[in-house]
Order: structure tokens, then C-alpha cells, then sequence
């Protein structure tokens, strides 16, 4: 019961430390077919394969920007219609006014734009950033994360997340050092 | 997929492709007594569907040593017979180079006695420069697959990283030439069908439409291979992703240069330039020109952005087998209106002849391919999946 209450007052979670990626990876996939779900890796350098061992499933990114792509194209072309037609028709070497062809650039950079603005801020709003702070900086040593070691972080919010059980699981996948991070 | 078979038939496949090209021409053998102009405007068609693979293999072959990457590593056996087959793509232009009057009308001296505008390109559009021309053409191309053949062959046996740099050295020049001769190449082969008109992307589209039609034949072959041994071990999803990409990347190109050419004609609307769509939108070739829309654009962009038919090498294939077909349609489209103005004229020649051209070219590219290992020159450098973790358990 004290467990209890200190994984989720006290506790974020516990931090494993990692001298390569290999070990990263390994423990990563152990810690999945363990069954823990509530997790992050931190690495200097993006690592292949590590999303599937962490068993991350990102969907909602690409379909943001899909989204955002399809209102671009949508918007774009119905803006040209819009002003070539109704708002300020013109005649231009006697085309008529609703001539597709010059509106498929602006609609192609509309949709362009619109795909990386949901990139950009779908990303940040998804990350939940700015953020000042996060817990897993009070982690003595933390900051070589962005040099050359390797954490892997299993979250006190994983129903299977105990402190002592945890941590002698993480130890036993060749990590250097494990950690508590303290909110 | 049940068990693997132990190699590839790679001399079965070869004979099915020599069987299906010589039955194929000999059943356009009848068309040639018949109505010899069509058959070697369907010829000329077959035959610049069939070049685009070599030149791109090239291309793909020296981008390959400049930027590196798995995904050339696995397919650059494929590439490089596809080089070494350049002897037999001059073999196979001999019917358009000696019936040059018949396809050409600046070759024709009746017709050019009577126009001012093919007078005064005389100087460039006669046959003699025309010869020399391809000529030239032919020998950078087969000096330089010479040259990456040599070196590979001298990587593979030294196993050190001296020849990586001669590589990469062929291959900076090389992507330099390579662009020069294609555009000029398309220019005289396909764009003097039509002497009076021009458009300066032209080359742009034939290199893109080679590259895209070079990579979907190496996804079909390399989704053959990925059924054998050693190519099976090898070979990731991720492989297959990054060719779906780079499939995906050209689809794109495609639709951007072609794109670009409309709009500036369209916009312009001389009376030069624009008889090149008229012949093309209108009448029935129109209905070609939405079909390119939709299954040369549209339909391959929507399947090649799912990740899961990407990293599936026989799904993957599918597609890759879609983009073969349309580029035989585009090139198609873009080829015959030259002769035939607005009515769609589909010859029995214009499906044969292709086939039958193809079915020779790539029965010799397998012969190419056998006769070097399968297993990919620098296989050492393929990251096995998690290599390192698998020795934990």
C-alpha cells in the first residue's frame, strides 16, 4: 500500500540508464513484453527501431498533417474560385474566369503551408510544449541524455508500476544506474 | 510465405521472358509487311519504354555511390546489370536509326524543300548529326557503366575502401553527363517527331519518367528475389519502405514537371506551342489524359502514402506493377498524337511491340544478373535488425 502511494504521489517513475542503444533497445522490447505501457526513451540521436520496441504507435501526427494538407488544398483552390469568379472577376487574356489551371500553384502552396503549420503546432500542441519544466531533469546525470548515454523512463501511471519490483526489473537488463524521478 | 527456395530460377525466368518476347514479335512480324510507317511508330514507343530502364539504372546507380543508403546497397546488383546491358538497347535502335525518313520529317528532303522553319534548323536536325549524336550518347553511357562495373567488380574482390572514392568520383561526373545526354537524347529521339514544337522541361520529364519506371521494375524483380535465399535473409520492410518512397517522391516529380509544362503552354497559348495539348486534351486522347490524372497520380499517391503497403514487398510490387503499365500509357500518350493528331489510334503493334521488345530486353538484363553473385556488394554494411539484441537472449 505505501508502494502504492508513493508511485503516485512522490514518484514519477523510475529512470534505467544506458551506456549504448543496443542495450536501450533491448530493454526497451523486455520492458514492453513485460507488459509496461507508460514509458519514454531519451537518446542524443533518433535511434531505428526504437519506436517499435517501445511499442509507440504515433498516428495522430501524420493524420494532422493530412488534415491540415487536405484544408490547405480545399481552402486554397476555393479561396482562387472565390475571388476569380465571384469576388473580382477580370478578364485575362480572355480566359474565362474560371480557368483551374492558374489556380493549381496557389492551391499546391496553400496546401503546403497548411500541412507544415500542423506539423509544427499539432507537434508542440501534442507534446504538450512550452514547458518549462519536466521531472525527469531532476535526474542526477540526465543531461548526457543529449551526449552519449541512453534512459529509459517506466512511469509511476503504468498500472504494473511498482517501485521495488520496477526497479529490480530494470536492473536486470544491464542498466548502469536506476534512478527515481521525483516530480 | 511457406519455405524459401534454395535460389532464385533465375534461367527459368529468363527463358519465360525470351519465350514471351519472341512470341510477342513474332506476332508484330505480319504488321511490318502490312503497314511498316505504324510498326516502327509503335517500334519507336516500345523502344524508348524499354531504354528508359538502363539510363535509369544508371542514374539510380550513381546516385546511389553519391548519396548511399540501404536501400541502394540491396537493389545495386540489379542497377548494375541493368548498366551492362547498353550494348543491346544500341542493337535494338538499329530498326529506328535506319528507317530514320520514315519516323522523322526533317529526315524527309521533299518535306523540308517546302518548310522555312525545318530549313532553318537543318542545321541541327539532319541525319548525320543525328547519327553522331547518338553515338555520343551511347559511348558516355557505356563508358561510364564500364567504368562502375570495373570498379564495383574491384570493390567486391579487394574488400577495401579505395575504390568506394573512384566510385564516387564516376559517378559526380557521371550524373553531369548522364543529365545532359538524356535531355538531348529525348530532344532528338522523341521531341523532333514534332519539329515545330518545343518545350525546354522536356528532358526533366523523360529522366523522371525513367527513374520512376526503373524503380518500379527493380521493386518487382527485388520482391522475386526477397522469395530466395541470400536475398531473403537480407532484405527489411524498411527496404521496401524506402523504395516505396522514393516511388512515392517521383510519382510526385512526375506530376510536377508535367504539371509545370501545361501550365506555361496553357498560360502562354501560342500558337507554336499550344497545338501539343490541343492534339491531346481534346478529341479522344482527352480521356487518356484523365486517366494519367487519376491512375498515374492520384490513385499511386494515395496507396504509396500508407506505410503499410510500402513495407510489404509483393503489395508494394502491385503498385510498382500499376506504375509500369502507366508509363507505358503515358509515354503512349505523349509519343503517338505526334502522328496522329486528335483521334485516339490505339494499333494492335502499340501492345505487342512492347512486350515483345521487353521480353528481350529483360531476358538479357537476367542473363546480366546471374552472372555475378546475388548477394550485394557491400551486404556487410546492412544493419541486421536489432543484430546486437538478438545475441541477448
Amino acid at each position: 500500500m505505501s508502494d502504492f502511494h508513493a508511485a503516485h504521489g512522490r514518484l514519477y517513475g523510475l529512470m534505467a540508464e544506458f551506456d549504448n542503444r543496443y542495450d536501450l533497445i533491448e530493454a526497451a522490447k523486455r520492458s514492453h513484453a513485460a507488459g509496461y505501457r507508460k514509458m519514454d526513451a531519451y537518446s542524443p540521436m533518433p535511434i531505428h527501431g526504437l519506436e517499435e520496441a517501445l511499442g509507440f504507435h504515433e498516428w495522430r501526427m501524420p493524420m494532422l498533417v493530412l488534415l491540415g494538407g487536405i484544408f490547405g488544398c480545399v481552402g486554397g483552390f476555393s479561396l482562387m474560385y472565390w475571388m476569380a469568379v465571384h469576388a473580382y472577376p477580370m478578364n485575362i487574356g480572355g480566359r474565362p474566369n474560371y480557368s483551374w489551371p492558374a489556380f493549381i500553384p496557389p492551391a499546391f502552396e496553400t496546401t503546403i503551408l497548411c500541412a507544415a503549420f500542423a506539423a509544427v503546432f499539432g507537434m508542440l500542441a501534442l507534446n504538450g510544449l512550452p514547458r518549462p519544466h519536466h521531472p525527469v531533469f531532476s535526474v542526477p546525470g540526465f543531461a548526457l541524455a543529449t551526449r552519449d548515454k541512453f534512459f529509459l523512463c517506466i512511469e509511476s501511471a503504468d498500472p504494473l508500476f511498482q517501485v521495488e519490483a520496477t526497479r529490480k526489473f530494470l536492473e536486470s537488463l544491464h542498466a548502469k544506474e536506476v534512478n527515481e524521478v521525483e516530480r | 510465405m511457406g519455405s524459401l527456395a534454395a535460389s532464385m530460377d533465375l534461367a527459368g525466368m529468363r527463358r519465360k521472358a525470351l519465350l514471351v518476347g519472341g512470341i510477342a514479335l513474332a506476332a508484330s512480324a505480319p504488321g511490318l509487311m502490312a503497314d511498316p510507317e505504324q510498326f516502327f511508330r509503335s517500334y519507336l514507343v516500345a523502344y524508348l519504354y524499354w531504354a528508359a530502364i538502363p539510363t535509369g539504372c544508371l542514374a539510380l546507380l550513381m546516385l546511389h555511390h553519391l548519396v548511399g543508403g540501404e536501400w541502394g546497397i540491396v537493389i545495386r546488383r540489379m542497377l548494375e546489370a541493368g548498366t551492362r546491358t547498353f550494348l543491346l538497347v544500341l542493337l535494338l535502335l538499329a530498326p529506328v536509326l535506319l528507317n530514320l525518313p520514315r519516323l522523322y520529317i526533317w529526315a524527309r528532303p521533299d518535306v523540308v524543300a517546302h518548310d522555312k522553319l525545318l530549313q532553318h534548323k537543318a542545321a541541327y536536325l539532319n541525319t548525320g548529326f543525328f547519327l553522331g549524336r547518338t553515338a555520343f550518347y551511347f559511348a558516355a553511357w557505356m563508358l561510364l557503366a564500364f567504368l562502375l562495373n570495373k570498379y564495383s567488380t574491384a570493390q567486391e574482390r579487394d574488400k577495401t575502401n579505395g575504390w568506394k572514392g573512384k566510385l564516387q568520383t564516376v559517378s559526380g561526373i557521371g550524373i553531369l553527363v548522364y543529365g545532359l545526354t538524356v535531355s538531348f537524347a529525348s530532344v532528338d529521339w522523341v521531341m523532333s517527331l514534332d519539329p515545330h514544337w518545343f518545350s525546354t522541361i522536356y528532358g526533366v520529364m523523360f529522366m523522371v519518367g525513367g527513374a520512376l519506371t526503373t524503380l518500379s521494375f527493380v521493386v518487382i524483380m527485388l520482391s522475386r528475389l526477397a522469395q530466395a535465399q541470400p536475398m531473403a535473409a537480407l532484405l527489411k520492410p524498411s527496404h521496401f519502405h524506402d523504395l516505396g518512397n522514393l516511388m512515392f517522391a517521383f510519382v510526385m516529380l512526375w506530376a510536377y514537371v508535367a504539371f509545370s509544362q501545361f501550365l506555361i503552354i496553357w498560360s502562354g497559348n501560342l500558337p507554336e506551342e499550344i497545338p501539343f495539348y490541343l492534339h491531346r486534351f481534346h478529341g479522344s486522347w482527352g480521356v487518356i489524359a484523365v486517366a494519367l490524372l487519376l491512375f498515374h497520380f492520384a490513385l499511386p499517391f494515395i496507396l504509396l502514402l500508407l506505410r503499410v503497403i510500402k513495407k510489404k514487398a509483393q503489395v508494394l510490387a502491385r503498385v510498382a506493377m500499376l506504375m509500369m503499365f502507366m508509363r507505358l500509357v503515358d509515354l503512349i500518350w505523349m509519343v503517338t498524337p505526334s502522328f496522329h493528331g486528335e483521334r485516339i489510334s490505339l494499333h494492335w503493334l502499340d501492345l505487342t511491340l512492347p512486350v515483345g521488345v521487353g521480353g528481350i530486353w529483360v531476358a538479357y538484363f537476367l542473363s546480366q544478373l546471374s552472372n555475378r553473385p546475388i548477394e550485394p556488394v557491400e551486404a556487410h554494411l546492412i544493419e541486421a535488425p536489432h543484430a546486437a539484441v538478438e545475441g541477448g537472449h
